[in-house]
């Protein structure tokens, strides 16, 4: 059962990925990473992560990407254009890629003592994970909820000045460019 | 076939699809042209490390594994929402989302 | 040898005295009046000589003079007296110290005297002479700066000092050449003065540097007593180093082959001539080989070279000297000649000789130069013999002062030439045959000498005026005053050496510090007949100057014209400059523009200067397309970046192991 749940989820992770690099349109882009993030929800419940795969759904799919999808339905972009740029991302961005990818597969596929998963194995509790994230680990817990808070500061910051409305999110259109009045 | 289909996933293989799908949040923040696009390929990327961390979390039953991925996922949430008010102030004075017509420090 | 005795003579002040006259009337002297620096001018050289005089008595007349001049030893019977003092350590490097020291010794004495005393003479004479001139302070400051160095030189105590002294004379020789700067031959004179003399020092220095190597020490009389001390010092080393000083000298006193600076420093004003190319300057050759003469009594081969060079030199310039037509010139040909004499003593150990004649010399020669400066002031700036004439009657004391040394370079007695000169050429027949041949040379020299110097004298006062514009007129007694001391001192200046040969008590006087002469063979009576064979030479050159330029004036071109070759040679001097300009300059100039100027500085600085530019240049063109302000290849360097991260930790080939790799590979399980 498990090896059948991975194999679907994991390959639903992989096609959403993939599609996300192949869609021209941001927003499709969008909807194969909410794909993507709650096959991820999944295989965090098979590794046992129940209250992680909760928040992924939650926090990653519920918010953020909702968060993602509203500001591309506000800024209404659409499909991609060809622009020119340099080229310099084919000639040494792809063979990092790879290299990153061919050395981490080979360390991993060459390491030994790797245990492995099955079903109901190893489960972390919510219990057991409130019981670190409140005692030992408060103080990050709380830096974290700083840091939010100052997020939220920030993002309300720059989005609100604008060319004089003050009241809401001014979007111009194409032909009106103007500088940002700081 | 049971026996087939009870038989456990060796965690190399979670540890092989992680830095798959880092490397195409790679790949994807290199090739994409749209702003918001390279983003996602950025949350792509670290989706895929925060599977790595659940990974090794089951490996050792450290909890502190996903409570990492817990701080990780929270930062992410800020980071997407300053990031986004950012690509929209951008979006305000360039009136474009092409990340190669961006390429002034000054606004 | 030191003489400790209570109190100092202020040594010291023999060069200061004329350096605070240089500095007075060089910084200045445009702003005082007219008067002032006359005074400060003629004050130092006046100072310095009394200072001179109170030394000399205090410590070595202290019984008297004449009672010293009959031979008796000076203050204390058994030592050579001389006075050291030292004005602190200059140089003091493990086992190399050097002082500034001052030597008061009967040689130096000598050298102060006519330094000073004559120097003195001449800077009473430039007051007159130099009336008009703008540049009237600044060559007064320049007279006093080069009296300065020619005193340390004199009075050095070890070779580096009397370095400083012998460097010094040539830059004041340099400015003083070259005063009337904006004259281009007197420029490029003063040029060729001071580098020939530099080619010179190449000499002196390695000389020293030998002198250092073999003997650890500088000083004068510490090297005579290592020498002294080890019979094994001769030949090899010593001759070497002999060898080096004499290259020295030769560039100094203007012998063969570094003399040809000589007659082009004639450019300069006719006192400077008389005090630095005549009295003093060129005679520091000769008086740094008597102060060194140690040295070459222990090297037989270097003693006959420096009798070669000095015989040969006489010889040459002599020759040179009878077809020259700048009075000035003429001059000049026979100091080189005269010093020749000089350089002759030296080689055959007659140092006192030698010394006897540079005092003599420095009497008649000055007494020339400045009588001809006489008749140069006289007649507007004329220098060409061809143009005098007849200026006999219309200048009757520069006539008869130049009488005077006309008959004493020519040894007749009892004027002074003929004691100094006789002592020489007795010494140098008895020094084997070799000494027999440069006793000839010798000897045709002084009959040529006799003969150029009659010449000079008939064309410049006898016959017909040849300068009709101009009119003559008799020099101020400002300039009359030293030439009639001159010549006194050049008629009696000969007997002091009390005996009608050889030198008498001035080589008594000179023997603690130069040695003895070497001892008479033959006795008195051979002497007398050399003596008057000397004699009856120089009445020969006389007699045929009169009957070529005495009576009629057909006769000199008549003989130009029957031998134009030699005629040609002589009067291009052997095309000596034009043989050096060939081998010497061409050659330099060459490297230097070529190799020097176009290859190492065009082409290998200035290419590392221009490859250094262009690197910088490059690279930072390079990193400017880097720096694109294009996303996309800021993602694909960080990309790449993060692969070689990754790389490095992972390969196995870094050096560097952290201990996040060890971490790493422990994890993995190898």
């Amino acid at each position: 059962m498990h090896l059948i749940i991975f194999f679907v989820f994991a390959g639903f992770c992989l096609a959403g990925a993939v599609n996300l690099l192949l869609q021209s349109h941001p927003i499709n882009s969008a909807l194969s990473l909410i794909v993507v993030m709650t096959s991820l929800a999944v295989l965090y419940l098979l590794l046992g992560a129940e209250f992680l795969a909760a928040a992924q759904v939650i926090v990653y799919a519920g918010a953020i990407m909702v968060l993602f999808t509203f500001v591309v339905m506000l800024l209404n972009a659409g499909r991609e254009e060809r622009t020119m740029g340099s080229r310099t991302w084919r000639a040494v961005g792809f063979p990092g890629a790879a290299v990153i990818l061919g050395v981490l597969a080979t360390t991993i596929l060459r390491t030994q003592g790797l245990g492995t998963a099955g079903m109901s194995q190893g489960i972390t509790s919510t219990e057991d994970l409130s019981k670190v994230l409140f005692t030992e680990l408060l103080l990050p817990f709380e830096v974290t909820s700083v840091l939010i808070l100052i997020a939220i500061l920030g993002a309300v910051a720059l989005a609100r000045h604008g060319s004089g409305d003050p009241h809401g999110i001014d979007v111009p259109n194409g032909n009106r460019e103007r500088t940002a009045a700081k | 076939m049971s026996s087939f289909l009870s038989q456990e996933v060796p965690l190399s293989w979670y540890l092989l699809l992680s830095a798959l799908l880092f490397t195409l949040g790679v790949v994807g923040f290199l090739i994409k042209r749209n702003l918001i696009t390279v983003f996602m390929s950025i949350e792509l990327m670290l989706n895929g490390v925060n599977l790595s961390f659940v990974t090794f979390a089951h490996q050792w039953h450290a909890v502190k594994g996903q409570i990492f991925v817990f701080f990780v996922m929270m930062v992410a949430a800020a980071e997407a929402a300053v990031g986004l008010a950012i690509i929209i102030a951008v979006f305000r004075a360039r009136a474009t989302l092409a990340v190669d017509r961006i390429d002034l420090m000054k606004l | 040898m030191t003489e400790i005795m209570n109190g100092s003579l202020h040594l010291w002040l023999i060069p200061v005295l004329p350096l605070a006259g240089f500095l007075i009337n060089g910084l200045l002297g445009k702003r005082l009046p007219k008067f002032l620096v006359t005074a400060v001018a003629l004050l130092a050289p006046l100072a310095a000589f009394a200072v001179v005089l109170i030394a000399a008595a205090s410590t070595f007349f202290p019984q008297g003079f004449v009672r010293a001049m009959q031979g008796y030893d000076i203050c204390c019977p058994d030592r050579a007296p001389s006075w050291t003092e030292t004005f602190g350590t200059w140089i003091n490097i493990g086992a190399l110290h050097i002082d500034f020291a001052f030597v008061l010794d009967q040689l130096s004495l000598v050298m102060l005297l006519v330094v000073t005393g004559v120097g003195f003479l001449i800077h009473i004479y430039s007051v007159g002479y130099m009336k008009e001139d703008p540049g009237y302070a600044r060559y007064f400051a320049y007279l006093n700066l080069f009296l300065f160095f020619m005193t340390t030189l004199v009075l050095a105590g070890n070779a580096l000092v009397m370095f400083i002294g012998w460097e010094g004379v040539g830059l004041a020789s340099y400015l003083l050449i070259g005063f009337w700067f904006s004259k281009a031959s007197a420029v490029e004179a003063g040029k060729k003065a001071f580098i020939v003399n530099r080619i010179g020092d190449v000499g002196f220095l390695i000389g020293m540097f030998l002198l250092l190597a073999n003997f650890g020490t500088l000083t004068f009389t510490e090297i005579a007593t290592k020498l002294g001390q080890d019979p094994g010092w001769t030949g090899g080393v010593v001759t070497v180093i002999a060898l080096c000083l004499l290259l020295g000298a030769t560039g100094k006193s203007a012998q063969l082959p570094l003399y040809i600076w000589l007659p082009d420093a004639m450019e300069g004003p006719t006192p400077v001539s008389a005090l630095i190319h005549a009295a003093t300057m060129v005679t520091a050759g000769v008086y740094m080989i008597a102060r060194t003469h140690v040295l070459f009594d222990h090297s037989p081969f270097a003693l006959s070279t420096v009798a070669i060079v000095g015989a040969v030199t006489a010889l040459f310039a002599a020759t040179i000297a009878l077809v020259q037509t700048d009075i000035k010139r003429v001059l000049a040909y026979s100091t080189i000649s005269q010093l020749g004499y000089m350089f002759l003593g030296c080689g055959v150990a007659a140092y006192s000789a030698a010394i006897f004649h540079l005092m003599t010399h420095a009497f008649f020669k000055a007494l020339l130069f400045l009588a001809a400066g006489s008749v140069i002031h006289g007649l507007g700036g004329e220098q060409d013999m061809r143009k005098m004439g007849g200026l006999r009657k219309k200048m009757p004391v520069t006539f008869w002062t130049m009488t005077v040394a006309v008959i004493a370079i020519s040894g007749i007695p009892p004027f002074a030439g003929f004691f100094s000169k006789d002592a020489i050429l007795y010494a140098a027949f008895q020094q084997g045959s070799l000494g027999k041949v440069l006793y000839f040379v010798g000897l045709i020299t002084a009959a040529l000498t006799a003969f150029y110097m009659s010449r000079l004298w008939y064309l410049t006062f006898t016959g017909e005026t040849r300068s009709p514009d101009a009119h003559p007129h008799e020099s101020p007694w400002s300039m009359l005053g030293p030439l009639v001391i001159l010549a006194l001192l050049s008629i009696g200046g000969g007997w002091i050496s009390g005996a009608w040969t050889g030198v008498g008590n001035f080589g008594a006087f000179l023997g603690p510090v130069l040695g003895q002469t070497a001892t008479e063979s033959g006795g008195v009576p051979f002497e007398i007949i050399l003596s008057v064979v000397a004699v009856i030479v120089a009445v020969l050159g006389w007699f045929v100057a009169e009957w070529l330029y005495g009576q009629k004036s057909e006769h000199p071109a008549q003989l130009a014209a029957a031998l134009p070759a030699p005629y040609k040679l002589l009067a291009n001097k052997y095309y000596v400059d034009e043989f050096y300009g060939a081998t010497v300059i061409k050659p330099l100039m060459a490297i230097s523009t070529y190799l020097l100027g176009w290859f190492v500085d065009k082409a290998i600085l200035g290419g590392a200067a221009w490859l250094l530019g262009g690197i910088a240049t490059f690279s930072g063109a390079l990193l400017q397309r880097w720096q694109s302000g294009n996303l996309r290849s800021y993602a694909a360097w960080l990309a790449a970046g993060a692969a070689a991260v990754l790389l490095f930790f992972v390969l196995p080939w870094s050096n560097v192991w952290p201990a996040s790799f060890d971490f790493i590979w422990k994890v993995v399980g190898h």
